[in-house]
């Protein structure tokens, strides 16, 4: 499954560790959530940075005393019409203010890039090859957007009040 | 009427770009159906049963005279020179074929359109009052919100992959004509003790399988709030709403299974953390929203002039289309004007585009070009001068779209039913059809009164059947036509669910088990003027079961 | 008069149909005998109940000229003619039973 990171094809530098298997140091790891909140302080007390693969029905307040120690976050989409880790996202990113890789992971299929990213990811586990490739041209079909979503695009209403000078009235 | 700007107008035909390059990977294998499907239905394109079908949106059901003209050509250019008007103000194109629905769209955008998010799991087209902006008992303009709500609801990042479907409604008047009570989200304009005018908002109401009237969560809400507080609702329901299974997966759910309390007091939370953020409404995005809209500039002219009041008198024809068809306008002099597209022996809410086209010039010259769909299946002409009704109906006429049964009992509410739909269980159309054919003496359908039929066919409850006055529900029985018959439901105010009448009836029986209880009904209404859901209410189903399953 | 979906799961007996819509433009289609797609019932491959499955699988596996393959009951009539075997086929196949507007 190629990662797309910061609009590239890239390397996975993060190992997976499944359940039971020990946790190498040196190297970077993601391990489940539950195996993490079990054993948060042992897991970071490695020197290698840490990777979090939380399930969607899981509420990310949990994860909250950890993030800023944490260097990844990995959201799971079982199916592409399964939005719950949109959410999940955004309150990592705008409510707890996770400032690490935040990764989509599982049918992770071009049509929602976009959406993806305006959520706060920035990192796709991309389910097809041809998907990951074309990430640039599906990235950039949109230029107009109506919700603040904490990624930083102006949105539509704010441009409205830009453009006649209302901008700095309205904040 | 609101007009895109260069953002809204840009973003349209963006998404058409986007989903030509999707029909393209779809033609050439790239993508599953099962990939396609989701993509596709998030553009309003369905398959029936015998073609594609492509639902597009009436926001709030106003329609410029060349949108309407827009549509026309859509009819002509990719599909058999015809529409359905839907109760949720869109309109559905039956025979598009996927390899030109692309072009379709293109066109649609061009003339202001679009079909974004007119299925699919995600917030869909956003409905208000039929009449907003011209009845008589409304304080604002509902369509203003509508609009707002409807920019912040498309390709939303967080809220396009929701558990299931979300339908909200907003009403802004005394009498409800919005239906917001069985919508996922109703939202209602009141004024609070200070004169302030906010929303109250209701959740979980819906039909379909398990019909819910909704429940208020929040007596009123300020406006700078509006988009913070149905934002938090939606972050509830995304991530709590049942997946497991299609038919729990709605809010109603949710709200039914939390408790309304509970469910409030979860979205009460998750608002708290975000009240104050970048959904906060200033007013000035919220003036810049309506400063799209555009109100027509009225003449002076006073109620009810000789001329009219003359034909009423002395054209019984005129006087009973006159008595169905218009309502009053709060501007003096003018008046609202439904088109009736329940022609007898016609298929419910079926515009040709001859008829559009001549609903668009008609709209140009009597009511400064705008037109309303309504939630009747009916079109809407907003502002009719008093003096020119004569004329416009004599116009009206010449198009079949003067049947004098506005209201009354052959004014049929019907979802297209096994003729169209993958999922129906029986024919809906041909029984509204047949239905109005019983009914057609204009004499007999007015001493009959209001009465709402509603026809779905099947538990999806597409034709609103629960809420009809009369409901038939199509279901089968050893691979037979069966309906079942539901009396007492009602859409407004007090909505209300219809309450089951006995066991389901065949195909060649239920126009006549139907005119059997509106002549129960006759029989046993106190006084003429008692309406039918009112003579139901007060008896209850039993003595018509008894006469109509009597005789059989 | 049932879904797809309910249909594929009812036992259908006797003589059956594979069918679907074509992707392109929906229309309704029927698997034939050499792994086509016809229009035209009469060229459809009719098949006892038990023989359709194989003829389903090979349709399931073409994904990309049509959708939603199922197999549907049709009737033998007199000299051969083939026939939908209840209403929902009797109307994907001559489409609605009403006039259609506009049409005179
Ligand atoms: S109610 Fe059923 S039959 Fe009617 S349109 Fe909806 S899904 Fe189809």
């Amino acid at each position: 499954m190629p990662l797309v990171k910061s609009g590239q094809i890239v390397e996975d530098r993060f190992v997976r560790v499944a359940d039971g298997a020990s946790a190498p140091d040196g190297i970077a790891v993601i391990v489940g959530g539950a195996r993490f909140l079990a054993e948060a302080e042992v897991l970071l007390q490695r020197s290698a940075p840490i990777g979090v693969v939380w399930p969607n029905d899981r509420s990310v307040g949990a994860l909250a005393p950890y993030l800023d120690r944490v260097a990844l976050v990995a959201l799971m989409f079982p199916s592409f019409r399964d939005g719950r880790g949109y959410s999940q996202a955004r309150l990592l990113r705008e409510r707890h203010g996770f400032r690490g890789e935040l990764r989509a992971t599982g049918q992770v299929l071009r049509d929602q890039f976009l959406f993806l990213l305006r959520a706060g990811f920035d990192s796709f586990e991309v389910a097809k090859d041809a998907d990951a490739a074309a990430f640039a041209v599906s990235t950039r079909r949109f230029d107009v957007f109506y919700q603040p979503s904490g990624d930083g695009r102006a949105t539509v209403f704010r441009q409205r009040l830009d453009r006649i000078g209302w901008g700095a009235q309205a904040r | 009427m609101y007009r895109y700007d260069e953002f809204d107008q840009a973003l349209v035909e963006q998404r058409v770009s986007e989903f030509r390059d999707q029909v393209r990977r779809r033609l050439a294998g790239e993508l599953t159906e099962d990939e396609f499907k989701i993509l596709r239905l998030m553009n309003g394109v369905y398959l029936q049963l015998h073609a594609y079908m492509l639902r597009a949106a009436i926001p709030y059901g106003t329609l410029s005279s060349d949108q309407m003209r827009g549509l026309a050509r859509v009819a002509q250019r990719y599909d058999r020179g015809y529409g359905h008007f839907t109760t949720r103000q869109n309109i559905q194109f039956n025979w598009i074929k996927l390899e030109e629905m692309p072009d379709t769209l293109a066109d649609l955008a061009s003339v202001g359109l679009h079909a974004m998010q007119t299925s699919g799991n995600c917030v869909r087209n956003i409905t208000t009052d039929q009449w907003a902006g011209v009845a008589a008992d409304e304080f604002e303009d509902p369509r203003i919100w509508a609009e707002i709500l409807r920019q912040h609801s498309t390709l939303h990042p967080e809220f396009s992959f929701l558990p299931r479907k979300f339908k909200v409604a907003i009403s802004a008047a005394a009498h409800d004509r919005a239906a917001v009570k069985v919508h996922d989200i109703g939202l209602r304009m009141v004024r609070d003790g200070a004169g302030e005018v906010g929303f109250e908002v209701i959740v979980g109401g819906g039909l379909g399988r398990t019909p819910f009237i909704g429940k208020t969560i929040k007596p009123f809400l300020h406006k700078r709030d509006f988009l913070s507080y149905i934002e938090a609702i939606l972050r509830v329901y995304n991530q709590h709403g049942r997946r497991d299974n299609i038919y729990k997966a709605r809010i109603k759910i949710l709200v039914h299974e939390l408790g309304a309390e509970k469910f409030a007091a979860e979205v009460e939370n998750e608002w708290r953390a975000i009240k104050n953020g970048a959904l906060a409404l200033d007013p000035a995005v919220i003036a810049a929203v309506a400063a799209r809209f555009s109100y027509p500039n009225y003449e002076r002219l006073s109620d009810n002039p000789s001329a009219l009041a003359r034909a009423r008198s002395e054209d019984r024809a005129f006087a009973a289309w006159f008595d169905s068809a218009v309502s009053n306008h709060r501007q003096p002099g003018y008046a609202i004007v439904t088109l009736s597209l329940k022609p007898i022996g016609g298929p419910p809410g079926d515009a040709t585009a001859a008829q559009m086209d001549a609903i668009a010039d008609l709209a140009d010259r009597f009511s400064f070009g705008e037109i309303r769909v309504g939630h009747e299946q009916n079109l809407v002409l907003p502002h009719v001068a008093q003096r020119d009704l004569v004329e416009l109906w004599q116009q009206l006429q010449m198009h079949e779209l003067a049947t004098p049964n506005v209201g009354l009992v052959s004014d049929i509410i019907a979802c297209p039913g096994l003729d169209y739909c993958s999922l129906a269980n029986a024919r809906s159309i041909p029984v509204a059809q047949e239905l109005t054919r019983r009914f057609r003496d204009p004499a007999l359908a007015r001493s009959i009164g209001r009465l709402h039929i509603n026809i779905s066919g099947c538990i999806n409850a597409c034709g609103h059947h629960h809420i009809g006055h009369i409901g038939i529900l199509g279901v089968e029985k050893n691979g037979e036509e069966f309906y079942q018959i539901t009396l007492g439901g009602r859409a407004d105010e007090d909505a209300k669910l219809g309450t089951l009448l006995g066991p389901a009836v065949r195909y060649g029986e239920i126009a006549d088990v139907i005119e059997d209880v509106v002549e129960a009904y006759v029989a046993l209404r106190q006084r003429p003027e008692e309406l039918f859901v009112d003579t139901v209410k007060r008896l209850g189903v039993e003595p018509f079961k008894e006469r109509v399953y009597a005789a059989r | 008069m049932t879904s797809p979906h309910e249909q594929k799961k009812r036992k259908i007996n006797g003589s059956v149909v594979v069918t679907a819509n074509r992707l392109g433009d929906g229309a309704v289609v029927y698997r034939t005998a050499d792994d086509h797609w016809t229009t035209d019932l009469a060229a459809a491959a009719v098949v006892a109940a038990p023989a359709a499955a194989a003829l389903l699988a090979r349709a399931e596996a073409d994904g990309v000229r049509a959708v939603g393959p199922y197999i549907a009951p049709v009737e033998l009539a007199p000299g051969d003619r083939v026939l939908p075997g209840n209403l929902r086929e009797r109307i994907r196949l001559d489409g609605p039973t009403f006039a259609l507007p506009g049409v005179v």
